[in-house]
């Protein structure tokens, strides 16, 4: 984002307690993810040095520093989610986009793009929906009971792939 | 907008929202916290109010917060003129009409009602609103089961008035308990309303509210704050998410409160990223409060002034530790330091800060309007008053429970909860999230307050209670606690961030069939020294699921270990799935659904799973429509070495 751009947010919060946060995650909420651009901006904008940001960017777990794909699908790995089978969630999941599980990126998050740079899959620690467990959230929609015959309906929302569905509907029945 | 500055102001701002409230024509509202919109409730109030206009419906449609029942979500309440208030449960969108023909000929489908509400104690006004009397086939909310043993004083709104209009929160005496401390209070009284109410605070640890309001108010500063901990970091715990959006301003009441009485000028609510709702909520009421004087400069005229700002934090649950969360809101990475000094001397900036959990400032309204003495009654003679507690997991009533301190867990489980699903044994239950830990059923009996959750091994916390059935492995749930705690201990400390590692690897080992004893005996002597020696909250708890898993449940552990079994089925190294040759009927689902393609089979013949292949994913299990694919550990089947035909009969 350009310098212009967070002006703009900055002057949202007049606050100082709070306001690298909010600013990082308004950047990320238009742009998918925190690019290195940006952050040298919001260090120039804010004053504040490179090194402190990043550090920021990289300590808290909510924050991409990589670009995503145009929809995210969040599996919820919070308690209630866990013994109601969330890795099984993720993993029917992880099957039907065909991106290879378990991969995460250099700085330890997992996070997986398909290869059409449709969906990104990453996860969550609970959505605060646990009554619903299990609970995956699509572009911030919360889905609960979900299953791994529910899932291709899910996906297909979100224009899951042509290709993707004739190869399902012949393993899915 | 006119401000609030004596009390008529308020009475007939009040006047106006009972008429929201109760009008003269038929109102029907959605519930439409994060739970009953996932739950499809935006659909159901889109339609709603499509049919209604359409049909040229006279009727007040609005929105609510959620009242508690999530199992039975979507919830809509409806209310003819002088008659009590109905609940729907279970609202589909193809229902809407039905509905919509209830409120148009004002006839409510009896038999289609969960429960109706007569009258309800909104605890801060003097006397109970009357709804209304009538329709004696429908059970009273409280006759229900999942109601029955509940006491609402935290949730005294949610699901009743809508969370995003301040005429309603007053209209049920919101603010009477504020104008009530700033005019006939002096700061110090409040504090000692708060002390002799016995209130300890909701985030976990159970201290004394009003004793720490003391510390930060004999500060001498020339700026105090205040903080809202919003954020709720235990997972499978929501009730911090639904008293923000389903009764928003009850959390600002409370903490206008606490700041006068303490001396701060601005407040913070830090509320964590993953409940945009609550964020929009907590905005707009905090807008709508500034307007009427509630907040900002002057507050209802007497010259005290404070203001409050939201903060987002950004998925660290260690920012939940309070010394954490102040170096965010400092827009650092959130890592504890040591305490003293306590935030109460110097906090946010270097300044004397108060910190509180979001549920502990929803008492303090109450405490204030009903007097310490009316808390007090509630509770156990050190826990006073509620708990709202999440009860989640295996068990059949899912949803928010508030019950009196002291309630035991045998009545949360079973007569608040219906036992477990599917007609399951409950093994045990997790409370305090990955900083408490697990009790098993025999110790049911067990009081839910602070000291008698502490003595059984485990902690309060924020309330998340997950129920555990037969299928649950406690080692596989003491791991996965290991693995929060290592991707969220902060790094600071040697003994949480070496120590957890190392209880990991070793769970690990044990769920893959690979521990020993002598390894058993380490990690339980590694838990203590990371439990005595870490920094702050996190490590310090952070060996308690694994401590009371071993305390309760060693022979789990031992069966991994001696004999490579895993009695509940679930850790993959030790269980296998078998087709039962007698039960296959040849179909090809599971050969055509194995995504590792280990099924050999062919129409007609009995497939087999090649085990060396086999992932152990469960897709065959899940799919198969006979019953024929068993997953077993520690034993097997005959099964044939190449597909045979299937037997007919
Ligand atoms: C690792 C860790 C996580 C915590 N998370 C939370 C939290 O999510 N919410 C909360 O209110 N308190 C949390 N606490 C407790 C806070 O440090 C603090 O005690 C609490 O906010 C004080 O409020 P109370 O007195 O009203 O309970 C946590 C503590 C630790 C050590
Ligand atoms: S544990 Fe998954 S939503 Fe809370």
């Amino acid at each position: 984002m350009d310098k212009q751009g967070i002006i703009k947010i900055v002057e949202k919060y007049k606050c100082d307690a709070g306001k690298l946060l909010n600013v990082l995650e308004d950047i990320q909420k238009e742009e998918g993810y925190l690019s290195e651009v940006s952050l040298k901006n919001v260090s120039s904008v804010l004053g504040i040095p490179l090194t402190k940001i990043y550090s920021v960017a990289t300590f808290y777990s909510f924050f991409n520093l990589k670009p995503v794909g145009a929809h995210i699908v969040t599996v919820c790995m919070g308690t209630a989610c866990h013994v109601k089978g969330a890795f099984q969630v993720l993993e029917a999941l992880e099957d039907l986009l065909g991106v290879k599980p378990g991969e995460t990126t250099e700085d330890g998050k997992f996070m997986l793009t398909t290869k059409d740079r449709k969906f990104t899959v990453n996860t969550a620690r609970c959505f605060g929906a646990c009554s619903m467990a299990p609970v995956i959230m699509v572009d911030g929609k919360i889905y609960g009971y979900v299953n791994a015959k529910k899932l291709p309906l899910i996906l297909k929302e979100y224009g899951w792939g042509v290709k993707n569905e004739k190869d399902s509907s012949d393993r899915r029945p | 907008m006119k401000k609030i500055v004596a009390i008529e102001d308020l009475d007939n701002i009040r006047k106006i929202g009972l008429k929201k409230l109760m009008p003269d024509v038929p109102r029907a509202a959605v519930g439409l916290a994060t739970c009953g919109i996932a739950a499809g409730g935006n659909i159901v109030y889109e339609k709603l109010k499509e049919t209604f206009e359409k049909e040229k419906v006279d009727v007040y449609l609005t929105k609510t917060g959620c009242f508690g029942i999530c199992h039975s979500e979507p919830i809509v309440n409806v209310r003819l003129p002088g008659k009590p208030l109905v609940l729907f449960s279970e609202v589909k969108p193809e229902d809407v009409s039905e509905i919509v023909k209830m409120v148009k000929e004002q006839s409510i489908d009896e038999q289609r009602a969960l429960c109706k509400i007569e009258e309800w104690d909104h605890i801060i006004p003097e006397h109970p609103i009357f709804y209304g009397k009538g329709f004696n086939g429908i059970p009273l909310w409280n006759e229900l089961p999942f109601f029955a043993y509940q006491k609402k004083l935290v949730m005294r709104n949610a699901g009743i008035i809508n969370p995003e209009d301040i005429e309603e929160y007053i209209a049920v005496g919101g603010y009477y308990a504020l104008f009530k401390a700033l005019k006939e209070f002096m700061p110090d009284e409040v504090i000692e309303e708060v002390k002799r109410s016995g209130l300890r605070g909701r985030g976990g640890a159970g201290f004394p509210t009003g004793l720490k309001w003391s510390f930060a108010r004999r500060e001498k500063s020339d700026i105090k704050y205040i903080i809202c901990n919003a954020d709720e970091g235990d997972p499978g715990a929501y009730m911090n998410r639904n008293e923000m959006e389903s009764d928003p301003h009850m959390v600002i009441e409370g903490m206008i409160i606490g700041a006068y009485a303490i001396g701060a000028s601005e407040g913070f609510i830090y509320v964590r990223a993953e409940y945009p709702l609550a964020i929009e909520r907590l905005s707009k009421a905090i807008a709508d409060a500034r307007a009427y004087g509630l907040l900002g400069e002057n507050i209802l005229g007497t010259g005290f002034s404070f203001d409050i700002h939201i903060a987002r934090g950004a998925g660290a649950f260690v920012c939940g530790e309070e010394t954490a969360l102040i170096a965010s809101l400092e827009g650092n990475a959130g890592r504890p330091r040591k305490r003293p000094p306590f935030p109460a001397q110097k906090g946010l900036f270097g300044k004397p800060t108060n910190i509180n959990n979001v549920e502990t400032w929803c008492n303090i309204a109450p405490i204030i309007q009903k007097g310490a003495e009316f808390f007090e009654k509630i509770g156990t003679e050190k826990s006073k008053g509620t708990k709202v507690f999440s009860l989640v997991g295996k068990v059949k009533r899912t949803g928010l429970v508030e019950v009196p301190l002291g309630t035991p867990l045998k009545t949360i489980v079973y007569d608040i909860g219906g036992g477990a699903t599917n007609g399951k044994k409950v093994k045990a239950v997790q409370t305090g999230g990955p900083s408490g830990g697990c009790i098993p059923e025999s110790l049911f009996d067990t009081p839910v307050d602070y000291e008698r959750l502490a003595e059984a091994g485990s902690i309060m916390g924020s309330g998340g209670i997950v129920v555990m059935d037969e299928e649950t492995c406690m080692v596989d749930t003491a791991k996965y606690f290991l693995e929060f705690a290592v991707d969220e201990s902060c790094g600071k400390c040697t003994p949480c961030r070496e120590g957890t590692y190392q209880m990991l690897n070793i769970l690990k080992k044990i769920t893959e069939g690979k521990g020993t004893r002598a390894e058993l005996s380490l990690l339980e002597k590694t838990a203590r020294v990371v439990k005595l020696t870490s920094l702050c909250g996190l490590g310090q708890t952070a060996p308690n699921p694994v401590l009371t898993t071993l305390k309760y449940f060693k022979e789990e552990y031992i069966e991994h270990i001696d004999e490579k079994r895993c009695p509940a089925l679930v850790c993959r190294a030790l269980i296998n799935y078998f087709i039962n040759p007698d039960a296959c009927r040849g179909c090809t689902i599971c050969a055509r659904n194995c995504p590792v393609e280990a099924i050999d089979g062919k129409p007609g013949y009995v497939h087999i799973i090649d085990q060396d292949r086999c992932i152990k994913c469960g897709t065959c299990m899940e799919v198969c429509n006979f019953g024929a694919v068993v997953k077993l550990s520690g034993e097997k089947i005959e099964t044939p070495l190449f597909p045979v035909p299937v037997k007919r009969g």
